[in-house]
């Protein structure tokens, strides 16, 4: 383990999301068995306000998740002068096969953490706070992953070593190795911008449209084509950064990194693209999260009026990404097609 | 949206104003709250200063030493020795270099004697460091005397003193021409202290060691980029030990903002109680002392991350230096060049506002859930 | 406007010092009247106050305003509900100490996110009915009792609720200011508003303002009036 104050950081903050929300757990359970919202007794009135708790707490992991991707990847950068081999952060996180997971398990953690908070949002705006049972029941599902996610952090820093020789972003996206980023870097321009362009277009559209009606497109059934689109438009978002945006920005023909952009030498360019790309992500995902729930009495004016408001956001958010995408392509000096 | 901003900004007048009416109460909480983030980012800044420092010494270095070991010591090169190195592809230029140590019994120091490679020093004269300057009062034209090792005296003429810039490695330094280095430590001719390589390639950096490895079993070749790694890792290293001693600091932060948070007087609780019962609900309250932590975070942040960047930048670092630099016994007294680091004021904010935040997360919640019949039932 | 049925509240449910504060309540509240809850102390009135003002839930029981029935609702609606519908004149006042009488006022409005100037405006007016428009920025410790009641009182009313609360509103007032408060109290009721005190000062009890009195003892009532 390299001892390092940013490397710290992150394993303080993972263990204190962790502590809180085990030490949780058992108050969960508790609302979970004894909620009885007809009960105008001293324990539920103790139960309801204890969801006050969990809400500002899980608020509290979402932030947290957010702000730890962003140094995970800093450190990760800034880490990397001292792996041979290493010249950005896709060379630190090579060094142990801890390392990629850690940063998709962040990524997917806030992505759950932004689910459960709409799922939060919608129930406790209904009188009757009808979805407490699911949304406690989530909860219990969401503690394991959290900590699942500190340990493989933890399992990636302990087994950092500075004497590994490790890849770097020139050979883990070069075109002849077999991964999945490497298929999606080595996708030519062309094709991939087509793809990037048309999900986008998708996102933007079926949003758009879900906007439009209301929160109530498609039958409402628009919500979970809220969800696809964005969780699409993310995938292709990702592709298109490693396998032509990327190379637009730093005008080089064969640099494919998703982290470069972040540094400082391009601007801190990659922030006005990644930051829209994931608030609309979460919006959408959020967005076909509360759909199930549509259908539930006191429940079905408020899912669709938040539906609408999440897809607003999802449709914002991915024609910023698109615009500040196309603007770096139409700025930049190299020329692909 | 204008409501819900026209919202928060009630909020944030009513916590501001119920902020200025407790001030002693909390004046205290801030004051730790600062004098934590100052030494927290003193360290921090102190460290990175450093490692810069350390980078630029090292950017104008060789990229590969050679050493000679015997017995696996440190020996000198012998003559020929160079020409054996051979022609490496991608060596642009090999020198031999000539330098050691110096104690100078009346300020009890380690100098630094060197022979700059591109010469500039005449015979009978030296260039000396800052530090030299300092303690044994020199200036340009003096004369001084050192007694070598073989017990003669040397008087030389100081030529000319180094520039402050890079005062870390060059404040105990003394160049010297190449005679009056082996005269001085009775050298054998045709002997150098080690061989400098330069690379011009940094790809190639690490074949051209190899390759000497191999051509010369018994030397031994250091890489300039091992040496920063080295040196970064044990800034690093030391800025962490530093913060694990912090963090009991930190956690008695902790546990003085839970402490605070969940305190609440009287006067408060019965304040809290009022908002209840006159129409504010539960969040309202959550939010409200969600901006009193903010805005109690980021003043403590900003004053203590300014003093922390004064005290080290332009009161050297005064509290901290027998700590983190130990150098040698002449500490170079050096201005710091200033450089602010994104990821560490990240680090710092995660390591003050975040244990802040979770130890007042549950204070609030209970404060926040103030029965609003409460002021009713007296 | 408010039908109370088979209400019963108990503190600390369950423990060895379990106490029913009500013990099976009826009661009707019409709308535009004046009702006033009368009883010795622990008769348990202030509690059926606090369940009519949304302050509180009955453990048992249903309430009914305006016919939708809001006895098992939250607190966080109960407050949505609260803030609407009643304004309350507390028997201490309970002002904020450090604030000015007008930031007193406009306090039960923070959470809806009205603008600055409408508040202000409302709170003006509100002092200037009362004749206290020239202690506007003076800060509430430094009123008088009278003074404070009706800083209380504006600040009841800056949500313009259809039902005001009051908890034996002149406890705390000599003979004139109590009989000042009754006045402004049939101000208040002659704009149509509904009104529900507790008192046990025939002052109070005994004036023609009142349309109800409701007598109660250890948590029942005994006169429905």
């Amino acid at each position: 383990m390299i001892f390092q104050p940013a490397i710290i950081a992150l394993l303080l903050s993972s263990a204190i999301c962790v502590l809180a929300l085990a030490a949780s757990m058992p108050f969960a359970i508790e609302v979970i068995r004894r909620w009885d919202i007809k009960s105008g007794s001293e324990r539920q009135l103790r139960l309801e306000r204890r969801t006050y708790l969990f809400s500002t707490l899980l608020v509290f992991v979402l932030a947290t998740q957010l702000a730890s991707v962003l140094l995970f990847v800093f450190n990760a950068e800034k880490m990397s002068g001292m792996f041979v081999g290493a010249m950005c952060a896709v060379g630190t996180l090579n060094v142990n096969p801890y390392g990629f997971p850690a940063l998709n398990a962040k990524i997917a953690l806030f992505f759950l953490a932004a689910m459960w908070l709409a799922i939060n949002y919608v129930d406790s705006r209904a009188r009757d706070y009808p979805l407490v049972h699911i949304k406690y029941a989530l909860l219990l599902l969401l503690a394991p992953l959290l900590a699942a996610s500190a340990w493989i952090e933890a399992q990636f820093f302990l087994d950092l070593k500075a004497d590994v020789i490790t890849s770097c972003c020139g050979s883990l996206f070069s075109e002849d190795t077999k991964t999945l980023v490497a298929e999606a870097s080595a996708l030519a321009p062309l094709p991939a911008m087509i793809l990037f362009y048309g999900a986008m277009g998708l996102a933007i559209g079926v949003s758009s449209f879900h906007w439009a009606h209301g929160g109530n497109g498609g039958r409402g059934r628009g919500g979970y084509a809220v969800a696809l689109a964005a969780a699409l438009g993310f995938a292709a978002a990702i592709a298109g950064i490693l396998s032509f945006i990327s190379l637009y920005i730093y005008e080089h023909p064969h640099h494919h990194c998703p982290f470069c952009v972040l540094k400082p030498e391009y601007g801190y360019q990659g922030y006005a693209l990644y930051l829209p790309l994931f608030v609309a992500t979460a919006a959408g995902l959020a967005a076909g999260a509360i759909r199930p729930f549509a259908h539930v009495a006191s429940l079905h004016v408020i899912v669709p009026e938040v539906s609408r408001r999440l897809a607003a956001i999802a449709s914002i958010g991915f024609l910023l990404t698109t615009a500040v995408a196309t603007v770096m392509i139409l700025n930049s000096n190299l020329v692909l097609l | 949206m204008k409501q819900w901003i026209e919202k928060q900004r009630y909020l944030i007048d009513f916590t501001l104003a119920s902020l200025a009416r407790r001030k002693t109460r909390n004046l205290g909480l801030l004051g730790v709250y600062i004098l934590l983030v100052f030494v927290l980012a003193s360290v921090a800044l102190y460290t990175h200063a450093l490692r810069i420092e350390a980078g630029k010494v090292l950017a104008a270095s060789p990229e590969v030493i050679l050493q000679r070991l015997v017995a696996g010591r440190h020996d000198l090169i012998p003559p020929g020795y160079i020409d054996r190195v051979g022609r490496i592809r991608g060596v642009q230029k090999k020198e031999g270099r000539l330098w050691g140590y110096y104690y100078d019994a009346v300020v009890k120091a380690n100098y630094t004697f060197m022979v700059p490679n591109a010469g500039g020093v005449e015979k009978g004269e030296i260039v000396v460091g800052p530090a030299l300057e300092r303690s044994r009062g020199l200036a340009a034209g003096n004369g001084i005397s050192f007694r070598s090792y073989s017990g003669k005296l040397h008087t030389f003429i100081v030529a000319d003193v180094l520039p402050q810039a890079s005062e870390l490695v060059s404040a105990d330094l003394v160049l010297m021409h190449e005679e009056d280095f082996r005269a001085f430590f009775d050298y054998p001719s045709g002997h150098f202290t080690d061989i400098a390589l330069t690379v011009a390639n940094p790809l190639e950096v690490r074949n051209v060691a190899l390759k000497l490895s191999a051509a010369l079993p018994d030397s031994r070749p250091i890489l300039r980029d091992e040496v920063l790694r080295t040196y970064a890792s044990i800034f690093d290293w030391r800025e962490g030990i530093v913060l694990a001693l912090l963090s009991a600091a930190i956690l008695a932060f902790g546990i003085l903002a839970w402490e605070k948070a969940s305190g609440l007087s009287a006067d408060e609780k019965r304040e809290i109680g009022i908002l209840k019962a006159i129409g504010w609900e539960t969040g309202d309250i959550i939010k409200m002392k969600f901006w009193e932590g903010l805005l109690i975070s980021l003043t403590a942040f900003l004053v203590g991350f300014v003093a922390a960047y004064l005290h080290v930048f332009y009161y050297a670092a005064t509290l901290f230096e027998p700590v983190l630099k130990g150098w040698s016994v002449l500490y170079p007294r050096f201005q710091l060049t200033p450089h602010i680091d994104g990821l560490q004021v990240a680090t710092l904010f995660f390591f003050t506002v975040f244990p802040y935040a979770a130890a007042v997360l549950v204070p609030i919640w209970k404060a926040a859930i103030t029965d609003p019949d409460a002021v009713m039932r007296g | 406007m408010i039908e109370l049925s088979g209400i019963r509240k108990a503190f600390n449910q369950g423990q060895h010092n379990e106490y029913w504060a009500l013990n099976g309540i009826d009661l009707a509240i019409e709308a535009n009247k004046v009702t006033a809850l009368r009883g010795p102390s622990g008769s348990g009135k202030t509690t059926l106050l606090t369940l009519v003002g949304c302050l509180a839930r009955p453990t048992e029981g249903r309430v009914r305003l305006k016919r939708e029935d809001i006895s098992g609702l939250p607190e966080r609606f109960l407050t949505e509900i609260r803030r609407r519908t009643f304004g309350f004149i507390f028997q201490q006042f309970n002002l904020i100490k450090g604030l000015t009488a007008l930031e007193n006022i406009i306090l039960p409005a923070y959470p809806t996110g009205q603008p600055r100037r409408e508040l202000l405006e409302r709170a003006e007016t509100l002092l200037a009915n009362l004749k206290l428009g020239h202690r506007r920025d003076a800060k509430v410790e430094w009123l008088s009792g009278g003074e404070q009641q009706r800083v209380a009182i504006c600040r009841a009313l800056i949500n313009d609720p259809e039902a005001v609360i009051a908890d034996e509103p002149t406890a705390n007032l000599d003979t004139h200011l109590a009989k000042e408060f009754m006045a402004i109290l049939e101000a208040l009721a002659g704009e149509g508003r509904t009104i529900l005190l507790t008192s046990h000062d025939p002052l109070v009890v005994e004036s023609a303002v009142v349309d109800r009195v409701v007598d109660m003892r250890d948590g029942v009532i005994v006169d429905c009036g």
